[in-house]
């Protein structure tokens, strides 16, 4: 990890976090900038594509990107920062030998395209000394020139950094007003503006926006303190996300409220101040076995981290074995066709083209078209999640669209798309519909605590709110919550599923993967869903 | 030109001054080269450079503070990226936290550059990688690892006449190395500033005898147990809590170094400064000029970088904190050091594990999170490599355990501790230890 890659935040309940940055520091201004002409684009992509094939590459690709963000950080009543990047090259990828090569380059002169595009081949050449096989790359047929917009209705970058701040501001005084003793409050925005062209003759450029409001307030009392982030989701919109309207919320009984479309980010606050102040007052669990209720804010996080990573089929097959690790959803389970991932109500998917979705593009980073397939159909394994080169290891003659690179400057390689689990079909069941029949158990909301083994068997996950659920009814808040369990025994403990109504899509804004890292953003769809018999622990310990 | 003399730093430096109209401006120019190869399934499958110089400007009016960085150093993109920081300056809220920037200061010498390491060939790289996926093959094993070496050079420049220049090296590797039919798994990392301590056939070997040892694990039940973590083991752990022993987050009441004041009692301290938490024989510092870990002899706004002990025999010695924390509660400015170093005693690993009668040897632990920042309250898995110890020898592997543990007790509970190695940058002495918790089982290898 580049130091200098990262900005590092500190404040209230966060420690310290470092965000992912690539780019020049530009004015607010500069983020408005027309994006550089499609047609001058084409004629800088064209030289890539046949310096590369002169120099004696079989396949080539160029991603011109244009990166913007913009991020502001408050604490309290305090503006802490306003940053504003923007990073701009080309990155060039080719077949030579039927070996891989990548380079990279900031300086766009045709000069140092044709150069990079040379150095990209040379080192295909040098590397496939080592190569066992050659890459082999499911056929993509030209879409010819196209584009793809993110539909934002509010551009965020549009919005004046001081509305932005103040919103912040107010969201910090809502928090505090109502027993938080500390806030920091944050908006990440990023906007892509790439283009791909490739020697299969496409051409398509994107405009992607994406959007993250969360905060992290903490109270402190007399026994301690007692943290709470924020409930609202990372999303591919613009800043109409932050309308709050009211048809998008979602009230559990005894609860706190979910949010769909969009997020009310001040009652979130304003929620988190009194929920801090019951959870410094609040009983700490009894650990056992308990039925748990898990909220889509907080089932998103275990869908990614126990169906998502283990079935991208570059971790099952071993390229990220020295880093994040291999998979126990391995080819053979797949193969016997009868692999039993999850209870036969468990059906879960994968797409890049779901409304509102961080994964949410017209073609991936290999311009791939996206599409949606299935992974657990009826509880049983059917697929992974594959890239151009990597899906003949899965007799497949088409990639899944995969394939995505965190800047230009770095290469594309297989990433998570969204993957969700689908709600009941047969019955429009509600959040309390699904509490109603739990004798003993507990509702969990909010991401907290996740940790799981490097083949994603074992896993520990905390959340941020909990509610003891006694005879259907949600009886109290709850603390020091944190369940553990075995992914395939989990998934086959899943018993209930609500309905459509209450279907909402989470994500995580910097998803982390590869030697050196890059980050990517994914989200995950799912209803409130019922797991019996889950083992429960107490967290709370005294040193 | 990502690596710049520190002649030309300052000649640049100087011109990007000369182009401030701000109260105060501070500038600071970061070059980098760095170098990767990535192999897996004994094949290399990525490779590449990054050369990159990045100037950032930032200029005050009273308490408003702008920022602007810009990787172009003709004489027009010079002062644009001035006029960039002064005009966000201008835009921005005022800061109550302002802090003016710093006088010239004085720094001592570190050697942080090692020609060596700087003149690393893509050629080495692939040597790197082969001399894991070579040997393996011949094992039947299947490799995989990762090599990066760096390049750095920091300077920095305030209208003070605040002036600070260096260079740097590292290279960083690590391998896992697993059986063809994934029963086994081995790991190794190692770092250097000087790449000639860096052994990559040696280090593969360790990754290879692991991942051969490995196969067939035992299951052992969940519970307390004495364990032999090697540095590798306990350095994130180490690393969190180091994180989080900030002097303000304790004084708001919101860290493991928070005081609880008592019913009645009068003029509590915030903070548990100069309290006993760990074992006495437990000493944590941060050395510039250590030889085997090196760092700039400065921090990122030009303070100058001293020993320092954060923990001395077992007491909270001192608290990193921020200018404007120091000023406001009446201490020392004290910025965090850039690495740390825990003493140990004299004893090789092996020695350690000779001299236990019954334990179990941690080669690293993985995805740890924290449970509860009030106790440091962590947990993670074992990984690639982990050994049940008895009357001094390793007798079988076993099967990974998730643990729930804190750093606190983890201090607490040393029996002893070996000779300190460098791990990610810092010093970590192998250490035993009574009574880790672990939760559960894990079938993971």
């Amino acid at each position: 990890m580049e130091r200098r890659d990262f900005i590092k935040v500190t404040g209230a309940g966060m420690g310290a976090m470092f965000l992912p940055v690539t780019g020049n520091i530009v004015t607010a201004a500069e983020l408005l900038d027309k994006p550089m002409d499609v047609a001058v684009k084409k004629q800088l992509a064209d030289i890539a594509l046949n310096a590369a094939k002169s120099a004696g590459a079989t396949y080539a690709d160029a991603r011109i990107g244009r990166y913007l963000n913009q991020f502001i950080t408050t604490r309290e009543k305090v503006v802490n920062n306003v940053v504003n990047t923007e990073s701009a090259g080309i990155g060039i990828r080719v077949i030579a030998n039927g070996t891989w090569g990548f380079a990279s380059t900031s300086n766009m002169s045709p000069d140092s395209i044709a150069k990079t595009a040379r150095q990209a081949v040379a080192i295909a050449k040098a590397n496939s000394k080592f190569q066992i096989e050659p890459v082999k790359l499911a056929p993509v047929k030209s879409v010819g020139e196209v584009s793809w917009k993110t539909p934002v209705k509010k551009n965020a970058f549009e919005i004046p950094v001081k509305e932005k701040a103040d919103m912040l501001l107010e969201v910090n005084n809502a928090a505090m007003s109502n027993g938080a003793s500390y806030i920091t409050s944050i908006f990440f925005l990023v906007n892509e503006q790439k283009y791909f062209a490739s020697t299969d003759g496409s051409y398509i450029d994107q405009d992607v926006h994406r959007l993250w409001a969360p905060f992290f307030a903490s109270a402190v009392g007399k026994s301690g303190f007692k943290q709470r982030t924020s409930l609202g989701n990372p999303v591919g919109m613009g800043f109409e996300y932050l309308d709050g309207k009211k048809e998008d919320k979602i009230y559990v009984q005894g609860a706190n409220v979910g949010y769909n479309n969009s997020y009310d980010m001040i009652e979130d606050a304003t929620n988190a101040g009194k929920e801090l102040q019951k959870k410094l007052k609040a009983k700490s669990v009894k650990p056992g076995k308990y039925d748990l209720v898990l909220d889509p804010a907080h089932l998103m996080l275990t869908i990614h981290e126990s169906v998502g990573h283990p079935l991208e089929l570059d971790r099952v097959l071993g390229y990220e074995a020295n880093f994040a690790g291999t998979s126990f959803a391995t080819l053979d389970k797949w193969r016997t066709k009868k692999f039993q991932y999850g209870s036969d109500i468990v059906n879960l998917f994968a797409d890049k083209n779901q409304e509102y979705s961080l994964g949410c593009v017209g073609y991936d980073d290999e311009g791939v078209k996206t599409k949606e397939w299935d992974l657990v159909k009826n509880g049983i394994l059917v697929n992974y999640q594959a890239t151009r080169d990597q899906v003949h290891m899965i007799d497949q003659n088409e990639s899944h669209g995969c394939c995505y690179s965190q800047s230009w400057r770095d290469v594309q390689f297989q990433r998570m798309p969204n993957v969700s689990l689908r709600p009941n079909e047969k019955e429009d069941l509600s959040a309390d519909d699904i509490i109603k029949d739990v004798e003993k158990g507990i509702y969990i909301a909010g991401r907290g605590s996740f940790s799981i083994d490097q083949q994603r068997y074992n896993f520990q996950f905390g959340g941020q709110l909990f509610y003891e659920i006694k005879d259907g009814k949600i009886v109290d808040q709850i603390e020091d919550v944190a369940y553990q369990s075995n992914t395939q025994e989990f998934w086959n403990s899943c018993v209930k599923l609500a309905g459509k109504s209450d279907y909402r899509v989470g994500g995580s804004f910097f998803d982390g993967k590869g030697q050196p890292p890059q980050v990517s953003a994914v989200s995950h769809g799912c209803p409130t869903t019922r797991f019996n018999n889950i083992n429960v622990l107490n967290t709370k310990r005294k040193v | 030109m990502s690596i710049l003399t520190e002649k030309e730093a300052k000649a640049i430096l100087k011109k990007v001054l000369a182009f401030s109209k701000a109260d105060e401006c501070e500038c600071n120019l970061n070059g980098q080269l760095s170098g990767n190869v990535r192999y897996a399934r004994n094949t290399v499958t990525t490779a590449g450079e990054i050369s990159d110089l990045t100037l950032v400007v930032q200029s005050s009016f009273g308490k408003k503070t702008g920022v602007a960085t810009i990787n172009e150093f003709d004489d027009a993109s010079l002062e644009k990226v001035v006029r960039r920081s002064e005009e966000l300056a201008k835009l921005a809220p005022e800061n109550p936290e302002f802090m003016p920037i710093l006088e010239p200061q004085k720094y001592i010498k570190t050697n942080t550059f090692f020609k060596s390491t700087a003149d690393i060939s893509p050629e080495y790289r692939a040597k790197a990688a082969d001399d894991g996926i070579t040997p393996s093959k011949k094992n039947k094993l299947v490799a995989s690892g990762f090599l990066n070496d760096n390049y750095n050079m920091a300077a920095i420049m305030n209208s003070k006449g605040l002036f600070a220049y260096n260079v740097g090296t590292s290279v960083n590797f690590s391998a896992t190395i697993r059986t063809e039919d994934g029963k086994g798994s081995g790991w190794v990392t190692r770092d250097y500033s000087d790449v000639k301590y860096l052994n990559t056939a040696k280090a593969s070997k360790i990754a290879i005898d692991k991942s051969l040892n490995s196969v067939d694990a035992k299951e052992l039940e969940p519970g307390k147990y004495t364990v032999i973590l090697e540095p590798a083991a306990s350095v994130q752990l180490l690393q969190n809590m180091v994180g989080n022993m900030g002097q303000r987050t304790a004084d708001e009441g919101r860290s493991f170094l928070s005081y609880k004041a008592k019913d009645g009692e009068k003029n509590a301290p915030k903070n548990k400064l100069g309290e006993k938490m760990f074992d006495e024989r437990v000493n944590i510092y941060t050395d510039p000029a250590h030889p085997d870990v090196p760092v700039a002899p400065f921090a990122g706004d030009g303070f100058p970088r001293t020993k320092m002990h954060w923990v001395k025999k077992g007491k909270i010695e001192n608290m990193p904190n921020s200018q404007y924390w120091a000023k406001k509660t009446g201490t020392e400015y004290k910025p965090g050091g850039g690495q740390f170093i825990m003493d140990g005693g004299n004893k090789s690993l092996e020695d350690m594990i000779k001299d236990t009668r019954r334990g179990i040897l941690v080669t690293r632990l993985w995805y740890i999170r924290q449970l509860d920042p009030q106790t440091l309250l962590y947990t993670g898995l074992t990984r690639d490599g982990t050994f049940f110890i008895e009357n001094g020898e390793i007798k079988y592997p076993i099967k990974n355990f998730r643990f729930n543990e804190s750093p606190i007790v983890m201090l607490n509970n040393i029996e002893e501790m070996g000779k300190p190695v460098r791990i990610n940058g810092n010093m970590v002495p192998p250490m035993k230890v009574r009574d880790f918790t672990f939760s559960s089982l894990s079938d993971a290898v």
